[in-house]
């Protein structure tokens, strides 16, 4: 059998893709979390509740409305993301005018409310989502074994990455949002509802971050703390990478993903720490982040 | 001076045009500072105005005043006929107003040509973006560049070319000149007496009196957060002195 540095292809293949796809999650959330920090200048705590969310109106509406699998990664995301507008509109907007930290202090208390409420009505084990048909198995690729839904969580969430990338990058809209970014009070002199595009944006940074929790339903056991112990590491993916670029987070959470994946191949002791020793080694060596710009 | 009798529009034909705005015992605070203290002017259709004054007198912060962009405000701001201090931020530039802030406000995070469309178009008539680029041939060349990778003159360029875009007939601009080299200030200077001559209604809050006084049609004098003295175009000639002296140049 082939060896890679002393570990069997397969071994190195498998847990490379399983980094890809934890990679995958990592991006998607913190691609959200770094628009939502650009134009309302908060960091969103709720994220990892809107995420488990997500995974929760995924299982639940396949449980007694019978949606399935397709219907919901489309739907759950208008819906957590309808939501999300909600809260902005009438609770976040409320406090916009003060300290930035009421917003991380009220996202975090929401998103203690959404954790106690399911496990509350639903118990802290988590619940199996099955996982599509057409999905299950596998592919034989030769040198590995690839899980055919860990291969589309990977296509379908680099397909979104890449899909938001391109509309805040490339499109009039987007244009709009990096402005609003920079100076929102400008914006509104020149005639752009600024309220509306802030609701609106938190509304699609929910949407992304329930979209990943219906991908990750399959995957994890759907359980009301799967977004916190989640969240921490994405946090940290975020602070590595800096908040100051789109393709920075996807960059960021992917990069992660592998060397998390492959610290579990090498010293699998320190998989779950190596993340946090990156952080700490970026914040000494390039404060701003990766791709952070230096203030 | 001939060029000042030249360019500024004769009184009588002033009085005969549309009030396009007016500000009448405006008063604005930012938290707890008192900064206008009762601001009374109004601009008529196609007129150049200018206001002076010492740095803090609140020119600047009369222009945010009308765009609602300080804290409370007070008093009553007409603008085309409506009534705005109950308006929100975003609807009053659709009355046809175009703000150029004194900072420029590039944005770092587009291009030029992403910049330059980046003002939603708030009525018909504004210039076409080839009409843009003939007048100002340095942005169409560095359209690709990063907005603030620009000089400080092309940056104010673009700045100004923005808001022609977008069809606005009123124009209130913010220390346009400050810092700028002497031919790109004569280039701007060119540009507003292009403007002026398609019927534009301009306020000029101005530091470069020498650049301000052969345009304006009349000029408003600030001081304490007040409009403490007027003085038109045919008048500079002989008030000129005093003026310099209330300018403190």
């Amino acid at each position: 059998m082939t060896m890679i540095f002393g570990v069997p292809m397969a071994v190195f293949m498998g847990q490379l893709t399983l980094g890809l796809v934890n990679g995958a999650f990592y991006a998607l959330l913190s691609l959200g979390l770094a628009v939502i920090f650009g134009l309302l200048k908060i960091v969103n705590f709720a994220h990892g509740a809107q995420y488990m969310l997500g995974a929760f109106a995924a299982l639940l509406g396949f449980r007694y409305l019978g949606i399935n699998y397709w219907l919901a990664l489309v739907l759950v995301p208008l819906v957590i993301g309808g939501l999300g507008m909600l809260v902005e509109r009438f609770l976040l907007r409320r406090i916009a005018h003060l300290d930035h930290l009421y917003g991380l202090l009220l996202t975090f208390g929401l998103a203690l409310i959404f954790e106690g409420t399911l496990v509350n009505l639903f118990g802290v084990s988590g619940a199996r989502y099955a996982t599509p048909e057409i999905l299950q198995g596998g592919l034989n690729l030769g040198f590995m074994f690839l899980p055919t839904y860990r291969a589309w969580v990977l296509v379908a969430a680099l397909t979104m990455c890449l899909f938001t990338w391109f509309m805040i990058e490339r499109t009039r809209l987007g244009a709009y949002l990096r402005a609003g970014t920079e100076n929102s009070q400008l914006m509104q002199a020149f005639g752009v509802n600024v309220p509306l595009m802030i609701t609106l944006t938190y509304g699609f940074g929910v949407g992304l971050a329930a979209f990943a929790g219906v991908l990750a339903a399959p995957l994890y056991p759907v359980s009301p703390t799967m977004g916190s112990s989640l969240l921490i590491v994405v946090f940290a993916v975020v602070v590595i990478g800096g908040m100051g670029s789109i393709l920075g987070a996807i960059l960021t959470g992917l990069g992660m993903g592998i060397i998390e994946g492959l610290t579990k191949v090498y010293y699998p002791e320190a998989a779950n720490t190596v993340i946090f020793l990156v952080m700490i080694l970026v914040l000494m060596l390039r404060p701003a982040g990766l791709f952070g710009k230096e203030a | 001076m001939m060029t000042a009798n030249a360019v500024a529009t004769e009184p009588t034909a002033r009085y005969q045009s549309r009030e396009m705005l007016r500000v009448k015992d405006l008063h604005a605070f930012y938290g707890e500072s008192h900064i206008l203290h009762g601001v009374n002017f109004d601009v008529r259709q196609g007129e150049l105005v200018t206001l002076l004054g010492r740095n803090g007198a609140g020119r600047s912060t009369t222009l945010k005043a009308m765009m609602n962009m300080v804290g409370r405000r007070t008093g009553s701001i007409v603008i085309s006929g409506q009534e705005t201090l109950s308006m929100k931020p975003h609807h009053i530039p659709r009355l046809g107003i175009g703000y150029c802030p004194e900072e420029r406000g590039i944005f770092a995070s587009l291009d030029v040509h992403e910049n330059l469309l980046l003002p939603p178009t708030v009525s018909s008539g504004g210039m076409s973006l080839d009409e843009i680029y003939a007048m100002f041939p340095n942005l169409y060349e560095r359209r690709k560049s990063q907005g603030t990778r620009l000089s400080g003159g092309e940056q104010q360029m673009l700045a100004m070319a923005r808001i022609l875009r977008t069809g606005a007939r009123i124009l209130l601009l913010d220390e346009i000149t400050e810092g700028l080299a002497p031919v790109i200030v004569q280039k701007l200077g060119e540009v507003l007496m292009l403007l002026k001559a398609r019927g534009m209604t301009i306020v000029l809050v101005e530091q470069n009196f020498r650049f301000a006084a052969p345009l304006a049609d009349r000029h408003f004098v600030m001081d304490h957060g007040q409009i403490v003295e007027e003085i038109s175009a045919v008048q500079l000639p002989t008030r000129r002195e005093h003026l310099n002296s209330m300018l403190g140049v």
